[in-house]
């Protein structure tokens, strides 16, 4: 059998040139270690709430094991738009703008694919999720990335954005509040966004996962400012609000026409997000409010215990007001994002998650969850405390 | 902040003022304060580690008693509970609604000590008509605290 291909190796082009994530380095190099306080982990400490598992149980015993629609369960589907609707007063109809998603990652993917021709531009914040850049590069599209600054909190600001639109930019996709950063653009940021938005014709997609886990005041959805329902997919998920990560349901909602586009990959993907998530979804949507508002004054305590302690022992960081990320600078120590985390890990053994493996604007940063007890993120700051002092005195080298 | 407060304290018992303060964004002093006040006005009427008694060599056993007695013009059920809640066996008393009128966890070193308590001294009681014991064989949550552990969690060291 002959490959047709020019290149000696059986994989494509574009999966040939698609690159590792930074994350899975570092993971590799923490899993080799004992007695480690990671602060690497993007997923909630909390168990799913029992209610919820106890109503997709309940509905194993009643035989609930088939496919479900492609779109999802029209019950959720439902629950959803009467959710966004009491929440942001943006309404959508469950029957042709909702699409339930393998977590809000399947939907990301279904979006670039749908929206994206191969040459097209996509703009993604530097720093931002992994996924982001990496899922435009799988659907033939070229990711750009807009700088974002620490002295702005790392928010998009309208003339970076601006900036960095060609002719062939499609779109903008961020989340809000961020995954790297925790940092939250409010309604008078989100608005200078629109108003690019809006001069340029981009489509924004929104990836709202973090949205519940915002302190101080409520979230504010792009999709819900003026004339931008219709050029926005709003894309939420029950993996951190409601500590569901390994359900993994995500949702899709905007224009009729996108997630008619989307659903008709997903149809032939994925047919369906797995019943049991679905269920579990449902539960969560219906009765989970008093969960969630249990988890987010538990996470709102770390918060406030961990980002006063990283200023205290000289990590300086903004006060990060959602998701449950901190993204402190780690110029003060000389040391690159890489160099700091490597370090602090072998000396003292606190994983954090170097700042560039988000993009190029994160060096100079580290990012740490506090998704873990107060008692380990006390002990997680003794030990940073313990390898700032050592690094002073000369007592621990920079890793390589 | 009351609530907050009370809900760190209800649920960890042992923290210390400016570990709450740090933990709410509010000075160590306004957490004393505040704390003191809830102790006088006794929103606060107590503070007592949980303990799992069966890990250790103490002998304890618990029983929940049902009680059904004559209600008193005037008074209803308050000087019966009253006579019972005296008494350093009973560790808790309510009164319920139900088929009882009265509910009483009962603690001693063993079963026998518990139904001599019963026997000598609830059910003869002025006012007791009838007593229904059982027995606590097995605790598998006490005070929102479940007894057993829970299978640890299986999060990966590092996510995105």
């Amino acid at each position: 059998m002959t490959l047709k291909r020019t290149t000696q190796s059986r994989i494509s082009r574009t999966v040939q040139d698609l690159k590792p994530s930074g994350i899975r380095e570092f993971f590799d190099l923490v899993m080799g270690m004992d007695d480690v306080i990671s602060l690497g982990v993007g997923e909630p400490d909390f168990p799913t709430p029992w209610r919820v598992c106890d109503a997709v149980i309940e509905s194993l015993r009643n035989g609930a094991t088939s496919y479900t629609s492609n779109l999802g369960m029209e019950e959720l589907r439902v629950e959803v738009a009467q959710y966004l609707e009491g929440k942001y007063g943006v309404t959508y109809d469950p029957a042709s703008q909702i699409l339930i998603t393998v977590g809000v990652s399947e939907a990301v993917d279904l979006a670039m694919r749908a929206l994206l021709d191969p040459g097209d531009d996509f703009l993604i914040p530097d720093p931002c999720y992994v996924s982001y850049g990496p899922c435009v590069e799988l659907a033939h599209g070229l990711p750009i990335t807009v700088p974002t600054h620490a002295e702005d909190e790392f928010r998009l600001t309208a003339d970076e954005l601006a900036g960095a639109c060609t002719e062939r930019t499609r779109g903008l996709l961020f989340s809000n509040p961020s995954n790297p950063t925790g940092s939250v653009m409010r309604r008078e940021h989100l608005a200078e966004v629109a108003e690019v938005a809006k001069d340029r014709d981009l489509v924004v997609i929104s990836d709202e996962v973090y949205a519940e886990l915002t302190y101080d005041g409520t979230h504010t959805s792009i999709a819900s400012l003026p004339g931008m329902a219709e050029r926005t997919l709003l894309l939420n998920g029950f993996s951190k609000a409601d500590a569901m990560t390994g359900w993994r349901v995500g949702y899709a909602c905007g224009p009729a026409e996108i997630i008619e586009a989307m659903t008709r990959m997903h149809a032939y993907t994925t047919m369906c997000v797995p019943i049991m998530g679905q269920i579990a979804a449902i539960e969560a949507l219906r009765r989970g409010e008093d969960d969630r508002a249990r988890m987010v004054a538990e996470y709102d305590q770390r918060r406030r215990v961990f980002v006063n302690g990283l200023n205290r022992i000289g990590l300086d960081c903004f006060e990060p007001m959602g998701a449950f990320y901190a993204f402190p600078s780690v110029r003060s120590t000389g040391l690159t994002s890489e160099q700091f985390a490597k370090t602090l890990l072998t000396d003292q053994r606190v994983a954090v998650v170097p700042g560039n493996a988000f993009g190029a604007s994160g060096e100079g940063h580290v990012r740490c969850s506090y998704a873990s007890s107060i008692s380990d993120l006390r002990e997680a700051l003794a030990r940073t405390e313990t390898f700032l002092e050592r690094l002073d005195a000369g007592e621990v080298q920079p890793d390589e | 902040m009351q609530e907050s407060i009370l809900g760190i304290l209800a649920g960890e018992g042992r923290v210390a003022d400016d570990e709450i303060a740090a933990r709410l964004g509010i000075s160590s002093d306004e957490v004393a304060g505040a704390i003191r006040e809830m102790e006088e006005q006794g929103i606060i009427i107590g503070y007592r580690a949980l303990v799992d008694w069966s890990k250790t060599d103490v002998e304890r056993v618990y029983a929940y008693i049902l009680v059904e007695g004559t209600p008193q013009h005037g008074v209803g059920f308050n000087d019966l509970a009253a006579h019972i809640a005296r008494f350093d066996e009973v560790h808790s008393l309510h009164l319920t609604s139900g088929t009882a009128d009265l509910n009483v966890v009962v603690e001693g070193r063993d079963f026998r000590e518990i139904a001599r308590f019963v026997a000598e001294k609830l059910a003869p009681s002025p006012g007791v008509t009838s007593t229904s014991t059982s027995f606590v064989l097995k605790t598998y949550k006490s005070e929102g605290r479940l007894i057993h552990e829970t299978p640890s969690s299986q999060r990966l060291a590092v996510s995105p």
